[in-house]
């Protein structure tokens, strides 16, 4: 912690300090201006939270300042936490959605009888524990390694960086505690209520910066098209963040808001938001990953860098108009229905373009592939990509969507996406990049890696193929009908149907919780294995304390 | 508001199309620019450099 501190100037530092006391002071206001509601409750998690912090950076701020060489270095401790909290997230995230699957299978699960251990508030917690905390973690990490080095320029200072992460983790934080006391707003991925959303704009707009203002420092002429697809996704999420967030509080001191949509706009908006999140925080930064760590993993240049910019411009502007297939046959003008469709279909192209030029790129690495689990991680991803945009595009198409549209197909080809794509992905980017972080040769143990890829491919394959049946057994049953013209099975006949499928899905998130688990200990023995080195090094030379002073003076 | 959905319907239908196509065929000529080959194939060949410091902006040496 007081060596994090210490990578910061002291007047950064004393920003730090009065940026968590008035943290800490909207959080006393949220906990006295929300007493009786669940705001309150909201404010001292704020509180904890702010204060906690201040005394980390109290415990650093005498700590001697960064000497000036800092600048011929780039700053990836960000990145590293950033790393750790990816992992803590993916552990906390997946072990919640196994828990939600058992309690599917096994409804009789409910052991604590409370509100809180109820699905309905524990399934927020999964799947924004998943998407923002892991998913969100992970792509601020390797943006800000990425950018780096593809720039060729450090970040502009050291402050910024990481209240963009300190701050989305707060994010992170205060929506999961709220979704247990039972706040929400109601709209999927969107479930936070108007003070979170406005934070997390904060939040959002500083990180936009940051990114703008180490491109301009940027020694390369050319832009990376991996900072393309990450700014990409930092812009359009604040968009749609916004849009689909307009809502008015009660008052200053209620957690409830009503939204400034109603009906079917409201509907729509949501779509519109819940698609393009699919698209910009599930796609568009994780392809901006792949952009970068595929071709330093394997050794070899992007197989088409014309490729990569048409499929960018292609993926950001077809995404835009796709939402609106989750909304078939519902009081949806049918044009914007068959619109979305359409673009739905029309994505199959850009998409396919990046998925095809990953795996041209590790034509003629095969070998590579084989024998390293990291780069398999990669090549499974862009293979699952190709397939979940695939069923995607299909699933788009109207009469396709009235048999899979409410069935656990859905549930199953999201996974397809986030397991086998963006998990995938996260994974083999995190194996390639703690090594260069933490300055070593290799991961702690490269078996670990090799069982983490196989729990995790086997789990994907078994959640994936469990949903595909159940939610196609599902929609069957609720359109046979028998001789009489009625419907030929009840809704609890398909329940019961279900069963065995449920028991399958929750095994399959079981395999690929426990990879997860393997990859926070590699993580974790990695980490540890290189502060002994590094003690062992230090232990010999002069104190560094006293160096470091001379230094600064 | 029936005019209104009516001329944003028109509006998208016709223009909605050209603008895309439109769009489409900068970002293919933009990707194809023979000028543009070289700074492109720099780029996918920079991400390979295994130089891992931040170029210029140095600092004078110590005994500055």
């Amino acid at each position: 912690m007081v060596r994090l501190v210490s990578g910061m100037t002291v007047t950064e530092r004393q920003i730090a300090l009065v940026v968590l006391l008035a943290l800490s002071l909207i959080g006393l206001a949220m906990a006295a201006g929300g007493r009786g509601d669940p705001m309150g409750a909201q404010g001292f998690v704020v509180l904890v939270f702010s204060v906690g912090l201040a005394f980390a950076v109290m415990a650093g701020y005498y700590a001697p300042e960064p000497d000036e060489s800092r600048l011929t270095r780039y700053y990836d401790d960000p990145t590293k936490v950033g790393i750790v909290l990816t992992v803590i997230w993916a552990v906390v995230g997946m072990a919640v959605g196994v828990w939600v699957a058992s309690l599917l299978a096994w409804p009789e699960l409910t052991f604590v009888d409370q509100a809180w251990a109820s699905f309905g508030r524990l399934r927020p917690v999964h799947t924004s524990g998943v998407i923002f905390g892991f998913g969100g973690n992970a792509l601020i990490a390797t943006s800000f390694h990425v950018l780096q080095r593809t720039s060729r320029a450090r970040l502009p200072d050291q402050f910024t960086p990481w209240f963009v992460l300190i701050g989305y983790n707060l994010f992170c934080i205060v929506a999961a505690s709220g979704y247990l006391m039972g706040i929400t707003q109601s709209k999927e991925y969107a479930e936070p209520e108007w003070y979170a959303d406005i934070w997390l704009v904060i939040v959002w707009v500083v990180y936009f910066l940051l990114y703008l203002r180490t491109l301009a420092r940027r020694k390369e002429p050319h832009i990376y098209v991996a900072n393309w697809y990450y700014m990409a996704f930092i812009l359009v999420v604040a968009v749609l963040h916004i849009v689909n967030n307009l809502a008015v509080p009660v008052s200053w001191g209620h957690a409830k808001s009503y939204s400034l949509f109603s009906g079917v706009q409201d509907a729509m908006t949501e779509w519109w938001y819940g698609h393009n999140a699919v698209a910009f925080f599930l796609t568009s930064g994780f392809l901006g990953m792949m952009y970068y760590y595929l071709p330093k993993r394997a050794g070899r240049p992007i197989f088409s860098y014309r490729l990569s910019i048409i499929s960018f411009w292609g993926i950001t502007f077809f995404y835009m108009w796709a939402g609106s297939h989750h909304l078939h046959y519902t009081a949806l003008p049918q044009w914007v229905q068959t619109l979305g469709m359409s673009f739905s279909i029309m994505l199959l192209v850009p998409s396919w373009a990046s998925a095809g030029n990953a795996l041209a790129t590790l034509n003629g690495a095969w070998h590579k592939v084989r024998d390293d689990a990291v780069l398999r991680f990669m090549m499974v991803a862009a293979v699952f990509y190709g397939l979940s945009t695939f069923e995607g595009s299909f699933m788009a198409i109207r009469p396709v969507n009235s048999l899979s549209h409410y069935t656990d197909w859905t549930v199953g080809h999201v996974h397809a996406g986030a397991l086998g794509w963006v998990a995938m992905i996260t994974f083999g980017s995190l194996y390639a990049l703690v090594p260069w972080m933490w300055k070593r040769e290799t991961m702690y143990s490269p078996k670990l890696i090799e069982v983490h890829f196989w729990l995790a491919l086997a789990g994907t394959i078994v959640y994936v193929f469990a949903m595909w049946n159940s939610g196609i057994i599902q929609g069957l049953m609720w359109r046979t009908y028998n001789d009489g013209g009625t419907l030929a099975y009840s809704f609890l006949d398909s329940v019961e149907a279900m069963h065995p499928y449920y028991i399958a899905r929750a095994f399959g998130g079981l395999l690929f919780l426990s990879g997860a688990v393997v990859c926070a200990s590699n993580v974790w023995l990695t980490i540890r294995a290189a502060q002994r080195e590094r003690r062992g090094e230090t232990g010999t030379d002069v104190p560094i304390v006293a160096g470091a002073m001379q230094a600064g003076e | 508001m029936e005019i209104a959905h009516d001329v944003v319907v028109a509006f998208s239908k016709s223009w909605g199309l050209f603008y895309l196509v439109g769009f489409s065929l900068c970002v293919v000529a933009y990707a194809y620019w023979p000028g543009n080959r070289k700074a492109f194939t720099r780029a996918k060949m920079s991400v390979l450099d295994t130089d891992d410091r931040p170029l210029g902006d140095r600092p004078l040496g110590p005994e500055a």
